[in-house]
């Protein structure tokens, strides 16, 4: 009855590109217009997967950065500070509706060009862009029962910079609580990722929104510096690298500036003996395996009780055995590529030093693509608190796993870091829940789930992993005064 | 046999289950592309694996018969196709089973032990399971005793299970733990390690006769506990998910769960099968329009 070859391999699926919409050259989307950089240059966007040009970008220069500001503040004064919010909430509901009927274009083109799985682009970024606007659109004329006893106003016009890795969501994250709290906007997507930033550009264009309320200025870090340092700017919300946030916040002092930064994080994922084992090796896989590990609150510092420190990491290489890695646009795909040449650098460095740190390497053997950049799921075992890997962010697929012996002891390993944006707590108890909850420096801790996201939970850092909430009334609140 | 060295106190600690986490992990098993030759063979496994039921009080002989010959001829328009794996009856139907499958491959599975409540004394169940064998059948799909366990009496669970599996000799014994009477992914956790360490060659969700039956989230938590006793033992356990699935999409989702927690080495009827009624038929549609490219109207696969 037997069959002695039982293999049963799935079909391919790729997701088809033909009808997506993409032009050869993107320009400055500034005071509704698509504008010609000023000194004309552009740069190349690519697919990670096969490092094929997708289009090419305007490269912002001062003054393009200066004429969006200056629409972005003539915006301000003259229609969107000065409309009635119900009106306001209409148009950031348009966009949203927009956007979801964009949402297959939306998620096919963030896939192109980050690298993301189009299964995470399609169920996970895209509804969650979307999900952003609807839930500010509800508050743009609520703001007064939002803030009960306060005489809330807005602030004027907002410097946004985003990073690679959410390139929609985290405009979404930027541009709905601000435009709901009647700010303008100036926003600058990562270089390697501007395309659905733009193509969220083409949706504002459609949905009639006065000109100037949304700039989208594209380019590379002199494109940034040249937002932080506009002295028309009233707010600077900042995602990304502690680095560069470090340099931001320096530039900022001495000016009436208002900052958030959400930056980096080397997150605590926690397992005690107690937990659900196979729910908790479930969490630490998308802890650290969602999106390539590009997340700064991924579960990168594993801490398990060393009680059960063999079982976990057992059944965590088994699970890893049902992974699958390669194109990017296949439905089947768990594991994508990761975002640049540069970014796969940097992760394979930090693979380096941690072989000659001693740390046991393990790797998932599979095929990858000979083309692209990608690279295999990654766990280290045999790391100490103070391994380079278990202490610096490595911003990709790679796991350090830690054990420990008491609560008070995981308390103060989790705690021992420069960074404090999320952690993870896996225990059946939910007096350990709170116990570890209330002592963990964290914004974001997750009980029992990881990498869980919602537009009406607040999110963010503290120490390194920077300031301000991003998300719920909290995120609302950074974008008034 | 692995009840002569098991005993109640010897079965390992149960991990607890969250059921969010596992009704996450199991939508991710739906999002597989199954489709072209990998639904084919996929379709094909499933026929494959079905054990064909009947479990009526107003079956006869007679519909037992008509059964048996669809068992054997699933869709005789087609060439290729295989047979089920078994047919599944009530006791008193083993005898006419036999004579009705004479020499085929196809098994005889006897439901046993007072099925479905297994409210009966004990000396009742092991005549019944006794009685099966007698008149032919192949392997024993048993019930749990569900009130003793919900009343914590485990070890009186195992004791049960142990005792069948002796009656049972080399046939194969499946264990029903009736799931949807559990109520909690613990208790089905809990009820898969009793039974497997008591000696069970299958475990299994559901009689059919309670809702719900095999859940995804109720076949993964089995599985898992067949995953970590084949880790720890290097023995393989069965599992056949009963009651519910009657569509080829669920049990090629089913299928994928498998492959993924267990591996292609369960992907036989020898060590996972589907209980079922309807579900053959619609396996059947799907892979005549893989075959045709059309769907065909309901009224060309028989009812049997």
């Amino acid at each position: 009855m037997t069959d002695s070859n039982n293999k049963w391999e799935y079909a391919p699926s790729l997701e088809g590109t033909s009808h997506i919409q993409l032009k050869e050259k993107y320009d400055l989307f500034i005071d509704g217009k698509w504008i010609k950089p000023s000194n004309n240059r552009y740069f190349d966007t690519i697919n990670p997967a096969t490092e094929e040009k997708l289009a090419e970008i305007a490269w912002a220069s001062e003054d393009d950065v200066d004429l969006a500001v200056m629409a972005a503040r003539k915006a301000y004064k003259e229609v969107w500070s000065v409309m009635k919010a119900s009106e306001r909430a209409k148009y950031i509901f348009r966009i949203a509706r927009l956007m979801q009927e964009h949402a297959k274009e939306l998620a096919l083109i963030e896939t192109l060009d980050g690298g993301k799985p189009i299964r995470e682009s399609r169920d996970i970024d895209v509804p969650l862009a979307c999900n952003h606007f609807f839930y500010y659109a509800g508050w743009a004329d609520k703001l007064q029962d939002a803030f009960p006893q306060r005489n809330i106003q807005s602030l004027g016009v907002a410097g946004q910079i985003i990073p690679w890795n959410f390139p929609l969501l985290m405009a979404a994250w930027k541009i709905a609580p601000a435009l709901a709290a009647g700010n303008t906007v100036v926003l600058k997507p990562a270089e390697s990722t501007s395309l659905t930033a733009l193509k969220l550009a083409e949706i504002i264009q459609a949905s009639g929104l006065p000109a100037g309320v949304v700039n989208i200025v594209t380019g590379n870090g002199d494109t940034g510096a040249a937002i932080v340092n506009h002295p028309d700017i009233d707010k600077i919300a900042f995602t990304g690298s502690t680095a560069v946030g470090k340099l931001i916040q320096k530039s900022v002092v001495g000016t009436s500036k208002r900052v958030s930064l959400e930056l980096g994080g080397k997150s605590a994922n926690i397992v005690l003996e107690d937990a659900p084992i196979d729910q908790a090796v479930e969490g630490i896989v998308n802890g650290i395996f969602f999106n390539q590990g590009h997340v700064c609150c991924a579960g990168s510092r594993l801490y398990v009780q060393e009680s059960i420190a063999d079982e976990v990491v057992r059944k965590l290489k088994q699970r890893m055995q049902s992974l699958y890695v390669g194109n990017p646009l296949d439905k089947n795909t768990d594991i994508g590529a990761i975002n640049s040449k540069e970014q796969l650098g940097t992760i394979e460095k930090y693979i380096n030093i941690g072989i000659n740190e001693g740390a046991d390497m393990y790797q998932l053997e599979c095929e990858i693509p000979s083309k692209g950049f990608f690279c295999r799921p990654t766990i280290f075992t045999n790391v100490a608190q103070s391994s380079v890997i278990a202490q610096e962010e490595i911003f990709g697929p790679v796991l350090t796993i830690q054990t420990f012996r008491t609560i008070d002891e995981v308390i103060q390993k989790a705690n021992n870091s420069p960074y404090g944006l999320a952690a993870g707590v896996w225990t059946d108890k939910g007096s350990r829940i709170f116990n570890l909850t209330s002592k963990l420096r964290a914004g974001v801790i997750w009980a029992n789930t990881y990498n869980k996201f919602d537009p009406a939970s607040p999110f963010g850092g503290y120490k390194e992993s920077g300031f301000g909430r991003e998300g719920g009334l909290h995120g609302l609140e950074a974008y008034l005064k | 046999m692995t009840a002569q060295h098991n005993n109640f106190t010897t079965i390992p600690h149960s991990p607890s289950i969250d059921k969010v986490g596992v009704e996450e992990r199991v939508a991710r098993f739906q999002t597989r592309s199954i489709k072209g030759p990998s639904k084919m063979q996929g379709l094909s496994m499933v026929l494959s694996m079905i054990d064909l039921t009947t479990l009526e009080g107003k079956d006869t002989p007679n519909k037992v018969r008509q059964m048996c010959y669809k068992a054997q001829h699933l869709h005789d328009f087609q060439e290729g196709l295989p047979t089920v794996a078994a047919v599944c009856v009530y006791p008193s139907m083993v005898s006419v089973a036999r004579e009705a499958l004479k020499d085929s491959t196809i098994k005889i599975a006897s439901v046993s032990t007072a099925f479905p409540s297994g409210q009966a004394p004990f000396e009742v169940k092991k005549m019944d399971t006794q009685f099966a064998i007698d008149a032919g059948a192949d392997e024993i799909d048993m019930v749990i005793s569900r009130g003793k366990f919900l009343a914590g009496e485990h070890a009186f669970v195992f004791d049960e299970i142990a005792a069948i599996k002796e009656i049972c000799g080399a046939k194969r014994l499946k264990v029903i733990l009736e799931t949807g009477e559990l109520a909690t992914l613990d208790q089905v956790r809990r009820a898969s390690d009793i039974a497997i360490h008591a000696g069970a060659d299958f475990i299994k969700t559901s009689t059919g006769k309670i809702q719900p039956a095999a859940t995804m989230q109720v076949t993964y938590t089995m599985l898992m506990a067949i995953r970590d006793h084949f880790d720890r033992t290097g023995k393989m356990v069965g599992m056949k998910p009963a009651g519910g699935i009657s569509t080829s999409k669920l049990a090629l989702h089913n299928l994928v769960m498998v492959n993924e927690i267990l591996g292609e080495a369960w992907l036989s009827n020898e060590w996972f099968r589907f209980g079922a009624s309807s579900l053959a038929n619609d396996v059947l549609m799907q892979y005549m329009k893989q075959v045709t490219g059309k769907y065909q109207s309901a009224d060309y696969f028989t009812i049997d």
